[in-house]
Order: C-alpha cells, then structure tokens, then sequence
C-alpha cells in the first residue's frame, strides 16, 4: 500500500481525473482487513488511489478522536474495518468499533459532515475481493459527492 | 490609610447570567472579596457602562472573568476591550470555556438560525429580517451574528479557564483567591476542577455491570446508590473533569458534562463517544453476521437522542474548530 500522495489520476467511473484528489483514510485491523489489503496487492486487484492507509492493532483501537481529526485536516472521507463478529483477536474491539460507528452515523451529521463519508466495515484477512469493492465503490461514491452528482 | 485593591471586572457575552448568580452564591464570601478586590466594572452588579470601561486605562484591571461564548459582533468587541484593560483575563464557565450550550448552534450556519427565528418558525413574524440580513428594529439584535459560535480563547488571549455550568462557588472562591496570590499558576491553568472525573467524587456505587441498553433517564427510576450508567442512563461524569461534587448525579441526575472534556488531548465530542461506547453491551448471539451486530448496537443506543446534546452539549465550539476554517454547516 502506498501514501495517496502522488498526483491525482484515477477515476473509478470515468477513468479520467477530478476537480482535485481526494483524501480518504483507511485504517485496517492489522489482523483481518490489513492482511486482506495486502492480498489485494498480489492478487493484483486495483484500489483507490486515494486512500491513505493506516495500519492499528485493532478497529477498536480507532477512537472517535481519530476519524474526527482526519476530518478536521481535511480528509474526504474516512474509513474504519476490522474483524468480523467473533473473529477480533482481542475479544471485543470490533464491536468496540461497531458501537462507535453507530453513534458517529448519527453525530457526524449533527458536526455538518454527512454520514455517508464515513463507514464501518467488517473484513477478513482471506476477503481481498471484499477489500478491493468497498474501496472503491466508498471512493466513487465520494466523487459524486464532489461534483454534486449522485 | 486607604489600601488600593486589585480591579476586578466580570461581565457576560453571549450566556444566561447562571455565573453571575454563582458569584453572587459565594454569599458572605463576597464580603472577604469585596475587602480583597474593587469590583470596578459588573453591568450585572453595578452600574457600569462601557463608556466606563473605555476610559480605564489598559492593563489597570487586574482579573476580568469573562463568562458567555462570542456569539455576536458586539461580544467580540467587549472582549477584545476587555482583554486590552485587563492583565489576567479568565474564560469563566462553560460557555467561555467551551461555547456552552449556546454553541449547539453551531449545527446550524448563522444565516440558517435567522431564517428558522425569522421565517420558518411557528412564532416567527412576517418583516422581522432586516435589510442587512440581522434581525429588524422590533426584535433588535445588537451587532450581526459571527459565523459560528466561538468559545473565548478561540479569537482572545485568554490566561485561565474556570469551567462550569455555572462553576460551584467553593470552587470559584478558590480560583479567585488563587488569582490573588503570587505566584500565579501556570498560563493556561484550568482553575476550579480537580483533574479526575466526576465519578471520582460520586456516590454511587459501580457494580461492575454494562447494560444492555441505554434508556432515556425520563424513562425509569434509578435505584438508589447504584451507577446511572450501569443502569441505562447517559451520564457523562467519565469522561468529563471533576470538582462540582458530583451534585447532579447524586440526585439521580445524569452528569451533561459542565466541566468540561476530562482528556483535554481529545476532541470533546470524541471523549465522551468513546467512554459512552464503552459502556453498552448488547447481548449478541454467537455466531452473528455484520448486520445483526449493527441493528443490535442500533437498538442499544437508540435512547440517546441527540448524539451532540448528549455527548458534548457544553464544548460545541471546540470539536470541529480550526483546520479547514469552515464552519460546521458549511461542509458538504
């Protein structure tokens, strides 16, 4: 995984470029969504461009502060996945995160930012498909955001 | 032999006059201060006008305690004047703090807040906009409106904060006896509170027990002694300073959070998700699939109503301030 930082390029839908790159950060459970990116890459599935990847001990480990924080720098959107139901490494994080999320849906709006630039999801270390269609879809729909389409 | 006092100002901007009361509930501790200082500028108390306050010289006010958020132009302008008369300037309460309550508004841009006053509300009457978009002479607004609400230290130097909706007196009679001495606590020092939380002072007792689910605290009566969290009600006292005394949880009052965020690294509305988080949970089944666990967690927090109101109803102006210079409303 690479740093979105190079020129924006990549389009989902069009192929062609925006009005400027977006920034999305991603942060994956090193034990399930990390290893499932990872695959991704030598699967040699495309992903965003956009993404800024970063890699925690656990969903449960991002707290709100963080999403908010990226917000607050300017990320177009945020992203949070960790392990599925009964599989987190430490128990309980993932519903943690689940919980959090739940809340966020509802508070983000009330902070004039719209929920759909934040998501939860649960991804396992073997789904590399799943990794590569949430992305990517996640980064398209932000596109529409951004020019007003949708 | 005449002893000069030190000057003393407190005066309001945008907030409901609760810390004034609470100085006035320092009751026969105001006799000891009225010895120790010259109250010299107090539209609430005296009869001060700023006229008064423009023809002191700058610097010759030793403590002002500015309480209220900067909600309109005018209340940008009395605290620059009075950050310019005063040597110490403190942030005192919550909505000099933090915003207050009045920077819930902030879910709303300014320009959306007088279209609802003026126009949409069922009491709203017909021509009371003004041309220049503030409110018309018959409901006159004193200066128009700043974008957003802000929390003092946010657009003035600010030397102290004093939180609380309103601060408890003992804990104020401390701080100001604290402004008095030398040498003076470190810039920046947030007099009055205790760095523990509010349930470090209260009463009731943890049982070691995470509900189910949250319910409104209109909703049931809370058993004596126990934890209101851990019987389903909201309260904020974990994540939120100490040094009230835990005075409403004791009377089976959720905590709101007046003193302020208790991690001052986190933004508030953050903190308090985080510890409310922490506190629920739900009985699910083994195995259960995404969306099971979600409309699970759903159901759980479906009590808490207004996310904001709940989570951070007294530090609105701090949670999203700064980076991108927009306001809240302002981002798609």
């Amino acid at each position: 995984m690479t740093e979105a930082t190079v020129p924006h390029r990549y389009h989902p839908t069009t192929g062609t470029g925006g009005s400027r790159p977006l920034r999305v950060v991603v942060f994956l459970c090193t034990w399930c969504s990390f290893s499932a990116a990872d695959k991704a890459g030598t699967k040699r599935l495309p992903v965003p461009a956009e993404l800024s990847v970063i890699r925690v001990a656990c969903s449960g480990r991002v707290e709100p502060t963080l999403v908010l924080e990226a917000f607050r720098q300017g990320a177009d959107g945020v992203m949070v996945m960790g392990c599925h139901p009964g599989d987190c490494h430490y128990q309980s994080g993932n519903l943690q995160a689940q919980c959090r999320a739940v809340l966020l849906d509802r508070l983000l709006p009330q902070l004039g930012i719209d929920a759909a630039r934040f998501r939860f999801h649960y991804v396992a270390s073997t789904e590399a498909d799943r990794y590569h269609h949430l992305t990517t879809e996640f980064v398209q729909s932000l596109y529409e955001f951004d020019t007003g389409a949708s | 032999m005449t002893v000069s006092r030190p000057a003393m100002a407190i005066y309001w901007t945008g907030s409901c006059g609760g810390c004034e009361v609470a100085f006035l509930n320092l009751d026969e501790a105001l006799l000891g201060i009225g010895r120790d200082w010259e109250l010299s500028f107090c539209p609430c108390l005296l009869d001060t006008k700023r006229a008064d306050l423009e023809a002191m010289a700058d610097g010759s006010i030793a403590v002002t305690l500015l309480n209220g958020c900067l909600r309109s132009g005018e209340n940008l302008e009395m605290a620059r004047l009075l950050r310019l008369k005063s040597r110490l300037l403190v942030a005192f309460g919550s909505c000099a703090d933090g915003g207050g309550v009045p920077a819930l508004a902030n879910e709303a841009s300014a320009a959306q807040l007088l279209s609802r006053i003026c126009d949409t509300a069922a009491d709203a009457v017909p021509g009371q906009r003004g041309d220049d978009g503030t409110f018309s002479p018959e409901l006159p607004a004193p200066s128009p409106l700043l974008p957003r609400v802000h929390a003092v230290a946010e657009l003035v130097d600010v030397d102290y904060v004093i939180p609380g909706c309103p601060p408890e007196p003992d804990r104020l009679l401390d701080a100001i006896r604290t402004l008095g001495m030398s040498p003076l606590p470190p810039r920046g020092t947030v007099l009055g509170c205790t760095s523990r939380s509010v349930c470090d002072d209260c009463p009731r007792e943890k049982r070691n027990h995470r509900p189910q689910r949250l319910v409104r605290s209109c909703a049931i009566i809370p058993e004596e002694g126990w934890c209101l969290l851990e019987q389903g009600i909201a309260c904020m006292g974990m994540a939120t300073r100490g040094g009230c005394g835990a005075l409403c949880p004791t009377v089976h009052a959720p905590c709101t959070g007046c003193y302020g965020t208790l991690d001052p690294d986190a933004v508030p509305v953050a903190a308090s998700l985080s510890a409310l988080s922490a506190a629920v949970l739900p009985d699910i089944p083994h195995p259960a699939d995404d969306r099971t666990v979600r409309e699970l967690y759903r159901a759980a927090l479906s009590a808490v109503a207004d996310p904001l109101g709940t989570l951070c109803r007294y530090d609105g102006a701090r949670n999203l301030a700064g980076g991108t210079g927009q306001s809240g409303a302002d981002r798609g």
